[in-house]
């Protein structure tokens, strides 16, 4: 294991990260030195120095705070969406590949129907819906996501029903649920896992991006979306109010996406990748 | 190939339906009185009910539905709650904007994402294939909102080069179109080189290169052709993208497109602007990737003998 996770050092460094990022998400008010709403108005903008370390913004909050309690912004509507979709996408997507017939059709149309549609169109119009915040936001990523995963899953179920060791399970007399849940479900794991990894970039930009048009995160809540929206107001002056959280968003959208692939390397490598 | 693209275009309505009863049904459904947001909070009753009457909202959901499906295949999205105008004018004036910067984006997107990925294949594992597999992985990782807001940044505000935003002259298009090709370029880009690597490999390769084919031409007439033709269908999802990018890039450019107004429809709950914005999106995109798989079989003699 540790022999093919070094033929992929950008997977490991950015799992490296990831896991700091979370660390620093689920820490996080015992690192950030201040909380992320205290306002001081006799420290407003604010450079950086030993008692604000990356500065203030307009409202004289401390900057640094705000960026590590926004990994947990981050970091919540990540794993709420990829609970609910996870088990939305498996559940259906374990039936249509494992029972086909009238249960596989009537999904995969529905799932097609989900595609035809650009995912950001319909989790803005659903949060629109909604009202804007971060609760609606992971509703309507989870609802908009779970169609990738149900066909990925429903795909690896096919092949995986017509094996030998099901073949087997079924001829001793086991139960449909069983040969599912100890047989197929143990199996499907890495891809679920690629998937949920590949998956999360993209919901880190989505929340960002509704947080950024302020349909997502409301103050004084920091989302890092939000705190690019809000220093764009003043990047005339303090540039490096904008560019903070671009930097920490950019980085986790990368580290995800990188991650993904290397995982994807090390658990099949069978597969030709260039 | 008739029979294809009819029952392609005869699967196509059940989902614009699906989408205009889920476009519908949120709006009707969506906390907030449409009426009192016209009229402001202190109107009296009477006003109300007359407005509301007079726009149809005191209407079973299913004659609203009815109704709205009906005027919107002849094109009629009804009166916008905002400004009382109708929304079919609201459209055809924003549209144009839309258009052009995603024209102009999948144009700039596909002269540099296919180069960048022929390259890219040509020189495996060596530096121009490095370095334009780290464009691409920025391509895909930066938001689009801050790549807009990082060259408003540079470009605008420090270099004073361009407008930070705005509308009417040609270096208004500059910025929205780069940060709305970024992506496109980066997947084209991507898909190209994976394409190119994969037929390098293929046994005709090597029997030009055996005859002594110049590498230029093997490369440039032997693989390229077929290479591109899975890259169409990439073309076709990078449209998509462009769509829905448009909400944020026409938002932080302030440019009077489509995107623009639906963010700003929803934010004042203007639904007939809202439907009539999203069922033109999904209209259009199922309208590209019909379009791309009628292509794709045109171009690809096997898949075109398989159906």
């Amino acid at each position: 294991m540790w022999r093919e996770w070094k033929r992929h050092p950008l997977a490991l460094a950015s799992l490296v990260y990831l896991c700091l990022v979370a660390a620093i998400a689920l820490l996080a008010p015992l690192i950030a030195p201040y909380r992320y709403d205290a306002q001081d108005a006799s420290a407003v903008l604010q450079p950086p120095s030993t008692t604000h370390l990356l500065g203030t913004d307009e409202l004289g909050r401390d900057v640094f705070s705000r960026l590590v309690y926004g990994a947990r912004v981050s970091l919540t509507v990540v794993l709420q969406v990829e609970l609910l979709e996870v088990l939305i996408g498996v559940t259906l997507g374990l039936l249509a590949g494992y029972f086909r017939g009238r249960w596989d059709s009537v999904i995969m149309r529905f799932t097609d129907m989900m595609f035809a549609f650009p995912d950001i169109l319909l989790a803005i119009l659903i949060v629109a819906i909604l009202g804007p915040g971060l609760h609606n936001v992971f509703i309507a990523l989870a609802l908009t996501g779970w169609p990738s995963m149900a066909r990925v899953v429903r795909s690896q179920t096919l092949a995986l029903r017509e094996r030998e060791f099901v073949e087997a399970a079924r001829a001793i007399g086991l139960n449909h649920f069983r040969i599912l849940w100890r047989h197929i479900l143990p199996n499907l794991l890495p891809t679920i896992v690629v998937a949920v990894t590949v998956d999360s970039a993209g919901i880190v930009l989505a929340e960002s991006a509704l947080s950024f048009l302020g349909l997502g995160a409301q103050p004084p809540l920091p989302s890092w979306g939000r705190m690019i929206d809000d220093a764009r107001q003043l990047m005339r002056s303090h540039p490096m109010l904008l560019v903070y959280p671009a930097v920490m968003l950019s980085l986790t959208v990368m580290a995800l996406n990188f991650l993904g692939d290397g995982l994807r390397d090390i658990w099949d490598p069978r597969r030709q990748t260039y | 190939m008739v029979r294809y693209v009819l029952s392609r275009l005869l699967q196509a309505i059940p989902t614009l339906l699906l989408i205009s009863f889920l476009t519908f049904i949120m709006g009707y459904l969506a906390p907030g009185d449409p009426i009192r947001m016209i009229l402001g909070e202190h109107s009296d009753p009477q006003t109300v009910a007359q407005v509301r009457h007079e726009l149809g909202l005191d209407q079973p959901w299913y004659v609203q539905y009815g109704r709205f499906v009906w005027s919107a295949v002849k094109g009629d999205f009804g009166i916008s709650l905002y400004n009382r105008r109708p929304v079919g004018d609201v459209i055809r004036e924003s549209f144009p904007a839309t258009a052009t910067l995603a024209v102009l984006a999948i144009l700039l997107a596909i002269a540099v994402g296919i180069p960048a990925g022929i390259v890219a294949a040509v020189f495996h594992n060596r530096l121009p294939d490095r370095l334009s597999m780290a464009g691409v992985v920025l391509g895909i990782s930066v938001p689009n909102f801050v790549l807009a807001t990082l060259l408003i940044l540079l470009v605008s505000v420090r270099l004073g080069w361009l407008p930070v935003a705005g509308w009417g002259a040609p270096e208004y298009l500059v910025l929205p179109v780069l940060v709305l090709a970024a992506r496109p370029s980066a997947s084209i880009a991507r898909f190209t080189r994976t394409s190119m690597l994969e037929v390098l490999q293929q046994d005709y390769i090597r029997t030009a290169r055996a005859k002594g084919v110049p590498e230029r031409a093997v490369i440039l007439k032997h693989a390229l052709p077929n290479a591109l033709l899975p890259v169409v269908t990439v073309i076709g999802n990078a449209f998509g993208y462009l769509l829905t990018g448009s909400f944020i890039v026409e938002t932080v450019f302030a440019v009077p497109g489509v995107g623009y107004k639906s963010i700003e429809a929803i934010l004042r709950r203007d639904y007939p602007v809202i439907q009539a914005t999203t069922l033109l999106f999904a209209f259009l995109f199922i309208a590209v990737n019909l379009f791309v798989d009628i292509l794709y079989t045109r171009l690809d003699p096997r898949v075109r003998f398989r159906a």
